[in-house]
């Protein structure tokens, strides 16, 4: 007896994991060498593919009459919230994907291996995104995550890359480990791998035997998604990891595996758990505090642009986990919106970092943009936009996220995380301040940082300026039309979402969590 | 009604400035630029006028009515509209709002004569007019919220516009930080409201009911929000730095408009403050004295003119927040106008002075120059007049208000707010003299001073008329001429403090402020131009005794005054502006402990990590209660 | 009691193999010491399973080995493109990003 599938359900799994297989087959089987761009335009096409894919899932899942799904015995769940976040993670992919051939053609990334790597590691997210099993949710979660530490240490000759590769993979080796052993005593406590058989159980109160037991697998499950998720003090290898691997590579992490890991988070702990939610709210809560004020202060340190955006990254981290905190439907959607809008920020920013290139040690210091203004308008705006908004400046989509999250925080009555959240994000402020700064303010050749020189404590006083004022003799940055376009993208949405962003709250609070469907 | 509705031209009007000067800036050049911001504040400010007299022919109680342009953020239980309150508070705040940015603007197309960025500067300016009128006309926390981070912005870059100057650039971004930190109290008062009354609309809050801890908490983030905004002590540091930035600039941003927008929301809040902890009253007052009286001893210090300006901003900023405190709110708006009035006239005759001087700000090489810029000096004297409280001018009327309410309210406020009205009229009066009279004290060869163009002194002159009469808004002499008071009614409820006391006291209030005023004029002239030394005799001892400014000072003050001003002066620099630049460096500090973690090696990394497991199941575990 | 035995077992496999990943500058042996968590889990699955008498922790624990082949594939290849680099698989020779 084999459980019915329903193939249609499975239509984006298919286009990215069954292409990228069939790609990869290809490649091996065809002994004359591709053309450098020819994996690039199918992967965008099985991308695009996999998008329309999910656009037709969100419509069947949001039209009244036949709402959320399971598939698969029950395994596979697609509901507004598996579909929502599917289409994040195939968004940073297929970004991610139009704007690599800079990287490609720069940096000498084998061009077949980017794209079979990126779509397996989206066909991973999806599968994590839509899973409603144990089993299914370890098997996305590894798929996207093996797939990832390839893709770091993919740039095969810079150091960087493999340095980036190694410390990824060894550290996300052991995390999925600790998650496996949770999901390990997770069965056990509650007797089936099913999520909405345990969230049953739990509700039955199955667990209270051996209450020990899972609550352990409760604070194993977070230790392995709390890694993927880049939160405080399971972060440590963000920073490395976004400064060494290829930028496309590191884009598509910053937006597709971080919704995917909080896909799992949100699945797990917001839905199925959500009967024993006075358990782990507290735990959450103390993380998404530390994520929020130490990836904040650690940005404010940083001297390399790419480090800066990784610790950005942490901190938006902790903002989403004070959307889970709150554990329930506003808190959720809120943490989607906010996935949904950093993934933007983040991909467009990533395509800047891209453009500035690297220094002769393979980082990029903060001077790189100094006077970029001048240099190169466009891309200076477009790259302002983009960390205003990470700033959560009103009149951009960060502003939203920042404050659909505090408002679920606040409405759960956790004044003290609202409080420091709010603190936090105020201190983040000055990490994006500073990048716009140098745009706008610094003229290539000064020595300080403008915001964040040490002399001075907080730098207010010296922009120490060294020689002749004109003497800008860097050309303009080169931007591809490709790049440009992504920018362009990611800026357009930034903002006009941001001055309108009515359509977007109702997107992600249509996304809704179907705990228990049938 | 109708009228009232046309609100929405109000706020649009500078908006389509902003779209044109974006789009055709550069191709308009300067003159015209200038003008079509200009055109846009006046096509505003018109439209004000138009809805004054639609909601003057309303009836008191219907003088409320809500503009919804659009239901902006509509999710599930949270709602907020794109919405406007028109009621007579708001339209007190856009009329003069509009108007004095209307002569800002015309002066401004002069001032910025010769600019590179010319086009730039007036589309910053009408962008700041815009998220002006946003922050007084929201109906709801949000939309006032857009217009707070609005103006901040554009007072960022209006600071930093001559961005090449590099103190312009630094002030910028302490005007930026500390406002910041205001921000942070605004926006977790937003919550907290949102959290206790489940709407941000200014009518559900105060018509709503929660605990009185809960409105208390609220009150404090925001009054935290204001002080960041209107330079209360201790966040003020950044008003002064920011006079850095073009003089028009100062006048209307921070003189008139953005600097006034926390006394407005304090007001705007009024009913809540009247239910919610008295001590909350004494908190803002206290905060209030400390500012007033501690900006008026520094602008005593100070020696460049606009900074001179500045503090005496901060102080009068300290004025209308100790009305509030004292519930005397009606007194806080009406300050909060002809300050507005006599700030903006005394910041722009100064950008006069400094036009003529070809730039140079400190009043020690000033002198005399009441012959050479008769229509500067003869305005500049108005403004004087008002700020130092003298009948009958505009500054008198409003000063006296908040001190008879300040009478009602505590006897010891009122005596310190009266010895800061004092210093007002001393600093002021110093300003004035070493300014305009004496001897010169500049050589012929630095400096040519010559009268301003004149539109320059058309908007100066029609600012001193205002000044000069803008009293008669609110006399005390009986209800029928209190307009403002009658006026504003609907708006503070029937909560705005009548003072207690019979017309006796009030006169004998009166008399003693015009005392006060008069012992400030009379020290200034005493110590500044009695005694004075023929400029033909030696001009190095001019100049020793110009610059011993604070040993006159001294003389005055008696014994210990030298000792107190430079003591205040090193603690506004050291302590207070040591105090947040600490707090700034307090991120920077942890960044770097927590970076030892981050020392590259992956075995550390994986420690943290199974650090973190422990602590987490160790949680977990005590949890279980294992 | 006897599911209490394997659990144990299980337990003390998985601490050894965490002690491994923080004690060991090997890289084969922190992947092997990886691997050895991963076995504590397929004992508590097979366990588990036999104890709910359901089948699903047997299959569970063949995904696990399944997939944890998949990952000592890729962690071997990066491993070996570091030694070529470095002659060394000392994972703590390589700190060249931090701060």
């Amino acid at each position: 007896m084999s459980p019915s599938v329903d193939w249609a359900a499975l239509l984006p799994q298919i286009f990215l994991g069954g292409g990228s297989l069939v790609m990869l087959t290809l490649g091996t089987l065809v002994r004359k060498r591709a053309p450098w761009w020819l994996p690039n335009v199918l992967g965008i096409g099985l991308t695009l593919a996999a998008f329309g894919s999910v656009v037709w899932q969100w419509v069947r899942v949001q039209d009244p009459s036949r709402g959320a799904f399971s598939t698969i015995a029950g395994t596979v769940q697609i509901d507004g919230f598996a579909v929502f976040l599917s289409g994040v993670v195939v968004i940073a992919a297929l970004l991610a994907l139009v704007f690599a051939p800079f990287s490609i053609r720069r940096a000498g990334l084998p061009p077949e291996e980017f794209s079979v790597l990126l779509l397996l590691s989206a066909a991973g997210g999806v599968t994590l995104a839509s899973a409603n099993d144990l089993i299914v949710l370890f098997l996305g979660l590894e798929v996207l995550s093996i797939a990832a530490y390839v893709l770091a240490a993919l740039d095969l000759r810079r150091a960087g890359s493999q340095e980036a590769g190694l410390k990824y993979f060894v550290l996300g080796a052991f995390a999925s480990a600790f998650f496996l052993y949770g999901a390990a005593l997770i069965y056990g406590a509650a007797g089936s791998t099913k999520l909405d058989s345990v969230a049953a159980a739990l509700a039955a109160g199955a667990g209270s035997n051996a209450r020990g037991m899972l609550l352990a697998g409760f604070a194993l499950l977070l230790v392995g998604l709390f890694f993927k998720v880049a939160a405080v003090p399971f972060h440590a290898w963000t920073p490395d990891v976004y400064e060494g691997a290829p930028s496309p590579a590191v884009a598509y992490m910053a937006a597709g595996v971080k919704a995917a890991g909080f896909a799992a988070l949100l699945r797990l702990f917001a839905g199925t758990f959500s009967a024993s939610s006075a358990d782990w709210r507290p735990a959450v809560a103390v993380v998404a505090v530390i994520t929020v004020l130490a990836g904040s202060a650690l940005g404010v340190i940083s001297g390399d642009v790419r480090r800066l955006l990784a610790y950005s990254s942490i901190g938006h981290a902790g903002f989403i986990l004070v959307g889970l905190e709150s554990a329930g439907a506003n808190g959720t959607s809120a943490s989607l919106l906010y996935l949904g809008v950093y993934a933007f920020m983040a991909l467009g920013s990533f395509a800047v970092v891209m453009v500035m290139g690297r220094d002769a040690s393979g980082s990029q210091p903060l001077a790189a943009y100094d006077g970029l203004a001048r240099r190169s308008p466009w891309l200076a705006l477009g790259f302002t936009l983009l960390l205003l908004a990470q700033a959560g400046l009103p009149f951009t989509t960060g502003f939203w996220a920042k404050f659909e999250v505090i408002g679920a925080a606040v409405q759960s009555r956790t004044y003290w995380l609202a409080a420091v959240s709010m603190l936090g994000a105020v201190v983040a402020a000055f990490v994006y301040l500073r990048l716009v700064v140098r745009m706008y303010l610094v003229r290539p050749g000064a020595d300080g940082d403008a915001l964040a020189s040490q002399k001075s404590g907080v730098g207010l006083a010296d922009d120490s300026r060294s020689g002749d004022e004109d003497s800008d003799s860097r050309p303009p940055v080169a931007v591809p039309r490709s790049v440009g376009f992504v920018v362009a993208v990611c800026a357009a949405v930034t903002l006009f979402f941001g001055v309108w962003p009515a359509p977007l709250l109702n997107l992600a609070g249509d996304a809704t969590l179907a705990v228990l469907g049938g | 009604m109708a009228l009232a509705e046309l609100i929405w031209v109000v706020p649009l009007a500078p908006l389509v400035g902003v779209a044109a000067l974006t789009l055709f800036g550069r191709r308009l050049g300067e003159p015209r630029s200038g003008q079509l911001a200009t055109a846009a504040v006046g096509i505003s400010f018109a439209a004000s006028l138009v809805v004054l007299g639609g909601l003057l022919s309303l009836d008191g109680h219907e003088r409320s009515v809500v503009v919804k342009l659009f239901s902006w953020v509509p999710i599930g239980d949270f709602s907020a509209d794109l919405g406007f309150l028109v009621d007579p508070l708001s339209v007190t705040m856009i009329l003069f709002i509009t108007g004095v940015s209307a002569l800002i603007h015309v002066y401004s197309i002069a001032y910025m004569h010769g600019d590179e960025n010319y086009p730039r500067f007036f589309l910053y300016l009408n962008l700041f007019v815009f998220s002006m009128l946003l922050l007084v006309l929201g109906d709801n926390l949000l939309v006032t919220f857009l217009g707070w981070e609005g103006v901040g912005a554009c007072s960022y870059l209006l600071i930093s516009f001559w961005y090449g100057e590099e103190a312009n650039a630094v002030a910028g971004k302490k005007a930026f930080i500390t406002n910041r930190v205001g921000d942070f109290g605004f926006l977790l008062a937003m919550f907290f409201a949102f959290g206790a009354y489940g709407t941000l609309s200014y009518a559900g809050i105060l018509e709503g009911h929660a605990a009185n801890s809960t409105a208390t908490a609220i009150l404090l983030c925001l009054m935290l929000g204001a002080a960041g905004k209107s330079a209360q002590f201790p966040l003020y540091v950044w008003l002064p730095d920011a006079m850095a930035g073009p003089t028009p600039v100062s006048a209307l941003i921070h003189a008139a408009t953005m600097v006034t927008s926390g006394v407005y929301l304090l007001v705007r809040f009024s009913p809540l403050l009247e239910e919610s902890s008295p001590w909350l009253g004494d908190v803002i007052t206290g905060v209030a004295l400390a500012t007033a009286a501690l900006a008026a001893t520094i602008a005593l210090a100070a020696s460049d003119i606009k900074k001179v300006l500045a503090y005496s901003t901060i102080s009068q900023l300290g004025f209308m927040f100790a009305a509030v405190g004292a519930g005397a709110y009606t007194a806080a708006i009406f300050h909060m106008v002809t300050h507005a009035f006599f700030k903006a006239l005394l910041f722009l005759a100064a950008g006069s002075v400094i036009h003529g001087m070809g730039g140079q700000q400190d009043i020690r090489r000033y002198g005399g120059l009441a012959r050479l810029m008769p229509v500067t000096t003869l305005t500049f004297g108005v403004g004087w007049l008002a700020i130092a409280g003298v009948p009958p001018f505009s500054g008198f009327w409003s000063k006296d208000e908040i001190l008879a309410g300040a009478w009602g309210y505590n006897k010891v406020i009122w005596a310190l707010l009266l010895l800061a009205a004092l210093l007002t009229a001393l600093y002021m009066s110093r300003l004035m003299f070493l300014t305009f009279f004496g001897e010169r004290r500049w050589n012929a060869d630095e400096a040519d001073p010559h009268e301003s163009p004149r539109l320059m002194t058309i908007p100066l002159i029609a600012l001193a008329a205002l000044a000069a009469t803008a009293g008669v808004l609110n006399l005390p002499f009986s209800h029928g001429v209190e307009f403002l008071g009658r006026w504003l009614e609907p708006s503070l409820g029937h909560h705005s403090a009548e003072p207690g006391f019979g017309g006796g006291t009030k006169w004998v209030l009166a008399a003693a402020a015009i005392v006060a005023a008069a012992a400030g004029l009379l020290a200034a002239w005493a110590i500044y131009l009695r005694g004075r030394v023929p400029p033909e005799k030696i001009e190095r001892r001019v100049f020793a005794r110009a610059w011993g400014y604070d040993d006159a000072v001294s003389n005055f003050v008696g014994g210990p005054g030298k000792g107190l001003f430079s003591a205040l002066a090193r603690f506004d620099a050291s302590v207070v502006d040591g105090a947040v630049k600490q707090v700034a460096a307090l991120p920077r500090r942890a960044g770097g402990l927590l970076r030892r973690v981050q020392n590259g090696l992956v075995r550390r990394y994986a420690l943290a990590l199974a650090a973190g497991a422990v602590a987490l199941m160790i949680y977990f575990l005590v949890r279980a209660g294992l | 009691m006897w599911l209490n035995q394997f659990l144990v077992l299980s337990a003390v496999l998985f601490s050894i193999g965490v002690y491994g990943v923080l004690a060991r500058r090997n890289g084969v042996l922190v992947l092997m010491s990886i691997e050895l968590i991963l076995n504590a889990v397929n004992i508590n699955l097979v366990a588990f399973g036999s104890y709910v008498q359901t089948v699903v922790g047997e299959v569970f624990a063949l995904f696990v080995i399944t997939v944890a082949a998949a990952e000592v594939g890729v962690g071997l290849a990066i491993l070996l493109l570091l030694y070529r680099n470095r002659r060394s698989v000392d994972i703590h020779d390589v700190d060249m990003m931090k701060g």
